[in-house]
């Protein structure tokens, strides 16, 4: 089969839906701004001091929308990519980065600490989203290890073994957070929902570093496993025969989405669909070869993730919804069709 | 070459290969035959580095198979397992691009080799379609171009193992198929191949070995091989053994 888009058509187009989602998500919210401010409030925080704007504007550019937009970026480009290396980790287009446990564990490190501060510890109030977002981190990296080493046998993963420590790991966590939920009085309440659905409300610079840092090693280096990636389709073995080290590679591609999938859950809480349904949409238009899918899943995956922060912002301006279910409610249905779509 | 010196393999405490000794030599095919659970395949896998000896040592070259980085063992050795399970529409010119990976030789002379092994294994015709579109057999000669691209043109001190490559395909393609293997060996590059079928083993083998309960229960050319009693004694078929009339060798007729 010939890739629907050819990517010299796709990757500009996607770099163009991108840049529109940019700007719409710097102007639109509870307080609309005239598109044509936004770009100048923009060249104004970057330094390019043309023309004047409101303050108004350039405040709520600068302090609210940019911090929010580029967290949107980096979250929806980490999950796309990380969800690209899932699939082909476990050669199947239907895998998710939360498989191996990673976005699971984090919401259960941050519902750790949501009724930990409420009932037992005190914290001063600066650090507790830094501690919510650390145990976020944690809870992530600490489940995915456990389910590493469970898929571990004689020397070699077992990654249909770790799909299976997956599922129950993720479904322990689940219990537990549910547990929580069930114990918990109205405002931890609603911070556990917060990180069960997710949002990017309260983005702050301050809290952006750290997932910066992560998205762009993420960014960096998945690609240069393109190659890596490909050969895995054929099967472990095949690509063991290609000269590539094949445990390797499986232990670069956990860790690597462990952490940005960690970091993205603590920046963001826990956004489903986007790292299954991106990489599968992007291969079905420039086909499955790793060194274009993970370069369009990116772009697409930012883009996607902004479109749907808009709407989670602005259906029912002006209170929001977590974003985590604006994405389930797009993704669960385009899910269904592509599943009907692939079987006729 | 690659060599075996007195290899045993264990799976789960039990011998399933024992004491073999075998060296592939330049420019010859080895057909590997024997009944279902002799260890072939055990012994495909101890010869890729698939499974550990427990004993014994695989060499590639002078030195132990393990010990060999893996991108220039893959210039060296390339392995077409029985089936394959990838399930991602890559078009067919792209899974056999894929055997130049080991590769730096630049994307012309890659997609020169791709066309020329995909002619040589009657596939050209398939080069833009998708695998997955593909019949069982399609696929199983998409696969042995990809392991041919991965040597090709083949020359002396590469090694390409083939675990029944012509399991699916018709019988024109099992002969143009092994054809294709027997040129690739004629170019220097040495061969083994594990094969069900005793007469295509016959026609395309310089030498034989037969596998019985995971030891070598005979070895040698197709002549010393193929005689009615080995046969009977690993096998447990009667079977007569006579010349092929105009290639001159062994033809095996089941009784």
């Amino acid at each position: 089969m010939n890739p629907v888009l050819n990517w010299r058509v796709l990757y500009p187009l996607l770099a163009a839906l991108l840049l529109l989602a940019v700007w719409l998500s710097l102007a639109l919210g509870p307080v609309s701004l005239p598109l044509a401010d936004t770009l100048r409030a923009l060249l104004n925080i970057t330094g390019l001091n043309l023309t004047e704007v409101q303050a108004q504007t350039e405040l709520i550019v600068s302090q609210i929308r940019l911090p929010r937009t580029l967290l949107g970026l980096m979250v929806g480009a980490v999950l796309a990519l990380t969800g690209v290396a899932m699939q082909g980790l476990f050669r199947n287009p239907l895998a998710d980065p939360g498989l191996i446990g990673v976005s699971s564990g984090a919401a259960l490190g941050a519902s750790l600490v949501i009724v930990g501060l409420s009932r037992w510890i005190t914290l001063p109030v600066v650090l507790e989203p830094y501690v919510l977002s650390a145990a976020a981190f944690a809870g992530g990296l600490l489940v995915t290890a456990l389910v590493y080493r469970l898929g571990r046998r004689d020397g070699q993963t077992q990654v249909a073994t770790m799909l299976l420590a997956g599922i129950a790991l993720t479904a322990l966590s689940g219990a537990i957070i549910g547990l929580f939920t069930y114990l918990a009085d109205d405002s931890t309440l609603r911070a556990l929902t917060f990180w069960n659905l997710g949002s990017l409300n309260g983005a702050s610079y301050s809290r952006l570093w750290p997932l910066l840092v992560v998205a762009l090693g993420v960014v960096y280096w998945l690609p240069r496993r393109a190659d890596a990636l490909n050969a895995m389709l054929l099967g472990e073995s095949e690509a063991r025969h290609l000269g590539f080290d094949v445990e390797r590679v499986k232990r670069e591609l956990i860790l690597c989405t462990a952490l940005g999938v960690g970091a993205a859950v603590a920046a963001a809480g826990m956004i489903g669909f986007v790292g299954l349904v991106v990489p599968h949409l992007m291969r079905l238009l420039v086909g499955p070869d790793h060194r274009l899918l993970l370069p369009a899943s990116a772009l697409a995956g930012g883009a996607l993730l902004l479109l749907a922060d808009l709407a989670a912002r602005l259906i029912v301006a002006p209170a929001e919804m977590p974003i985590g279910i604006v994405t389930a409610l797009i993704g669960a249905p385009f899910f269904i069709y592509l599943l009907i779509r692939s079987r006729g | 070459m690659l060599q075996a010196q007195q290899v045993s393999v264990a799976r789960g405490g039990r011998c399933v290969l024992g004491d073999v000794n075998l060296a592939l030599q330049p420019g010859q095919v080895l057909g590997v035959l024997g009944p279902n659970g002799a260890g072939k395949s055990s012994l495909l896998g101890v010869l890729n580095g698939e499974l550990a000896a427990s004993s014994g040592q695989v060499l590639l070259d002078t030195q132990p198979l393990a010990s060999w980085q893996g991108r220039r063992r893959a210039q060296r050795l390339a392995v077409l397992p029985q089936s394959s399970s990838l399930s991602f529409a890559f078009s067919v010119e792209q899974v056999v691009r894929m055997g130049r990976m080991p590769h730096d030789t630049g994307m012309a002379m890659d997609e020169d080799i791709v066309n020329e092994v995909l002619r040589a294994v009657d596939a050209g015709h398939l080069a833009g379609r998708s695998y997955l579109q593909l019949s069982g057999g399609e696929r199983q000669r998409v696969h042995l171009a990809r392991v041919l691209a991965q040597l090709w043109p083949g020359a002396d001190g590469q090694v390409l193992l083939l675990d029944e490559p012509t399991s699916m395909l018709d019988p024109l393609h099992q002969l143009s198929v092994l054809d294709a293997v027997r040129r690739f060996a004629d170019h220097g590059a040495s061969v083994l191949i594990i094969l069900h079928d005793l007469n295509l083993a016959a026609r395309y083998c310089d030498q034989l070995l037969l596998l019985g309960d995971g030891s070598v229960q005979a070895c040698g050319t197709p002549e010393q091989v193929l005689q009615p009693a080995h046969l009977h004694r690993v096998f447990g078929i009667e079977v007569l053994v006579q010349r092929h009339p105009e290639r001159g060798h062994p033809l095996i007729i089941a009784r």
